[in-house]
């Protein structure tokens, strides 16, 4: 019996050691909107190199460019680009975070279909978010208080709203804060007051879009940066990419990579 | 493989074993102690810098919730308020129907029916709290917008209903509970007196039974107060201080559960996301020990154990 035990203790351990032998390992964390380019990606990278190791995790823009600063993961998905706090936090860390843009992704105001509402200026969404104009009345849609809907302060998506739209205003406290861009488009679906912005890649037929500034969000409106509310999706790696970490980044960012992006919603480069 | 020698009639060798098996109990009933403590270690360590930072009084009395805003606001109040609303909600809706269908299984209900009744009851609180919000948010909330004409149905009262509905069972199984406590002589020595079936139960039975009834209700409210996934996806998530039940809210778990995931770690918004729920323990640390303190009053008032 504790021959046959020891057997098995023997076998666990020379497997594993041998499995890092013949995989390489890469960690991607980071944006849950990257998220679905990253898995998608990953799949059929691995698929086709055998030998490759990716795992793939959420947590957001931050946890994912903390993990890379703090060394738990190679590469970090954000939906921002990287601010200098965190610049000088990897420094001091004797990281180098180098930036790949591997989609382009448009936030997309939304209504509920039955809206009359088809357009707004940036500044006319602003002061909805903001909450100065609180009645579908003052932008001349059928009375109504507006339901203002939001992503959770830290999202990725909110950040870039918040830049992009609210140019650092705040959204107004009474805004109902969604954990996720399903959440929004459920409510918005739902409540016929409702307002609120999800990611291209999260557009339905349920939702109706808003034209921002004359412009509809579209593929082609992003890609050729008319669309306002257009930003960079990013994937960092650490110093220039090297092995395979390199070899699935080029991959990501080559001409079947960038199909991968369009099938799961976002804009690609090419 | 060698037989292992004949040790069972061996003094010492039971001996060894009992206290083996002490041992191991004894490791166990204290793992959980070990864990408490661990835990408000923590939240202790990662919560207090924010006080600091903050300063405590602001932090609890802030009406602004932008902990991700540059410069951020950490003022909890709205967060604080959420959460009493939705309890206070709640209770309005588990007080009477768990005291109710108590009083109902344990003077009412005939033997047949408490055997169908009571699992009922039970298995309602073993439905995962995932299942009541998503029943909140696809039934309840479109409901509550038509009923009412609420510009969002996502508001208080859905939140205060569901968990209303969370907290029944728990009320319900301790209150009736108490009253099977209540001695027979009890009820015995009313009816000798005279006294009809709703005056034993109103001024006897009831009574006697007041305080195991009042812990289960705290019981139950503190299930509802520290409940997260529900109000996440029910209570409209507006860290305003509400008006009305009408309005949404943003309780203090949700808050926690829909940030923590994109707070940077050892940041000021961490650190006041940890103290939110350190008051969140405290608040429900205090509700156990007055269900405590209730009902050690309530066995010596019978005379059952001091």
């Amino acid at each position: 019996m504790k021959r046959l035990g020891m057997l098995a203790l023997i076998g666990i351990l020379g497997l594993g050691l041998a499995i890092p032998c013949y995989a390489e390992k890469v960690v991607l964390a980071g944006s849950t909107t990257v998220l679905p380019i990253a898995q998608k990606t990953a799949v059929v990278f691995m698929d086709e190199n055998p030998k490759a190791d990716i795992s793939v995790r959420g947590g957001g823009s931050s946890v994912g460019i903390a993990a890379l600063i703090d060394g738990t993961c190679d590469i970090a998905d954000a939906s921002r680009p990287i601010k200098d706090t965190e610049i000088q936090k990897a420094a001091a860390n004797g990281r180098d975070p180098v930036a790949h843009i591997v989609a382009m992704d448009g936030i997309a105001v939304v209504v509920n279909r039955s809206n009359s509402i088809f357009k707004l200026s940036k500044k006319q969404a602003r002061d909805i978010f903001t909450g100065k104009v609180s009645d579908w009345s003052q932008l001349g849609g059928s009375p109504g208080k507006i339901v203002v809907v939001s992503r959770d302060t830290s999202s990725g998506t909110f950040e870039a709203f918040g830049e992009l739209v609210m140019k650092g205003e705040k959204v107004m406290p009474g805004a109902l804060m969604q954990a996720s861009n399903q959440a929004v488009a459920q409510i918005i679906a739902q409540t016929p007051q409702a307002i609120g912005y999800v990611g291209l890649g999260f557009m339905s037929g349920e939702l109706k879009p808003v034209e921002i500034d004359g412009v509809m969000p579209s593929r082609e409106t992003v890609l050729s940066g008319e669309y306002p509310v257009t930003r960079p999706l990013f994937m960092y790696s650490n110093g220039k990419p090297q092995g395979i970490t390199k070899e699935y980044l080029d991959f990501v960012k080559s001409k079947k990579g960038q199909e991968l992006v369009e099938t799961q919603g976002y804009v690609g480069l090419k | 493989m060698p037989a292992a020698p004949p040790l069972y009639n061996n003094m010492a060798y039971m001996r060894a074993k009992e206290r083996m098996y002490k041992w191991v109990f004894t490791i166990l009933a204290f793992a959980s102690l070990f864990f408490l403590v661990g835990i408000v270690i923590v939240l202790f360590k990662e919560g207090t810098p924010i006080f600091k930072e903050v300063g405590f009084l602001k932090f609890i009395f802030g009406r602004k919730w932008y902990p991700t805003h540059d410069p951020a606001d950490f003022g909890i109040l709205p967060l604080i308020l959420g959460s009493l609303w939705v309890t206070v909600g709640a209770s309005l809706v588990c007080i009477p129907l768990g005291v109710g269908s108590a009083l109902y299984l344990h003077e009412i209900a005939g033997f047949k029916q408490r055997q169908f009744l009571k699992p009922v009851i039970e298995l309602l609180a073993s439905i995962p709290s995932v299942v009541y919000g998503f029943f909140g948010l696809v039934v309840l909330t479109p409901f509550l917008q038509k009923a009412f004409n609420l510009p969002t149905g996502m508001t208080a009262l859905n939140a205060s209903l569901i968990l209303g509905f969370m907290a029944t069972p728990t009320v319900c199984s301790i209150a009736e509970d108490a009253l099977s406590y209540v001695p027979r002589s009890f009820r015995e020595a009313s009816f000798a007196v005279g006294a009809n079936r709703w005056q034993t139960l109103t001024q006897v039975v009831i009574p006697a039974a007041g305080s195991g009834i009042s812990t289960g209700i705290i019981l139950g409210l503190s299930r509802a107060i520290g409940e997260t996934m529900t109000v996440l996806m029910v209570a409209g998530g507006a860290a305003v201080i509400p008006g009305s039940f009408l309005e949404p809210v943003r309780p203090m778990t949700s808050a926690i559960a829909a940030e923590m995931g994109e707070a940077p770690m050892g940041g000021s918004h961490y650190h006041a996301l940890f103290a939110i729920a350190l008051i969140l323990f405290i608040i429900t640390f205090v509700f156990n020990i007055i269900a405590e303190i209730i009902s050690r009053r309530f066995r010596v008032k019978l005379g059952l154990s001091g």
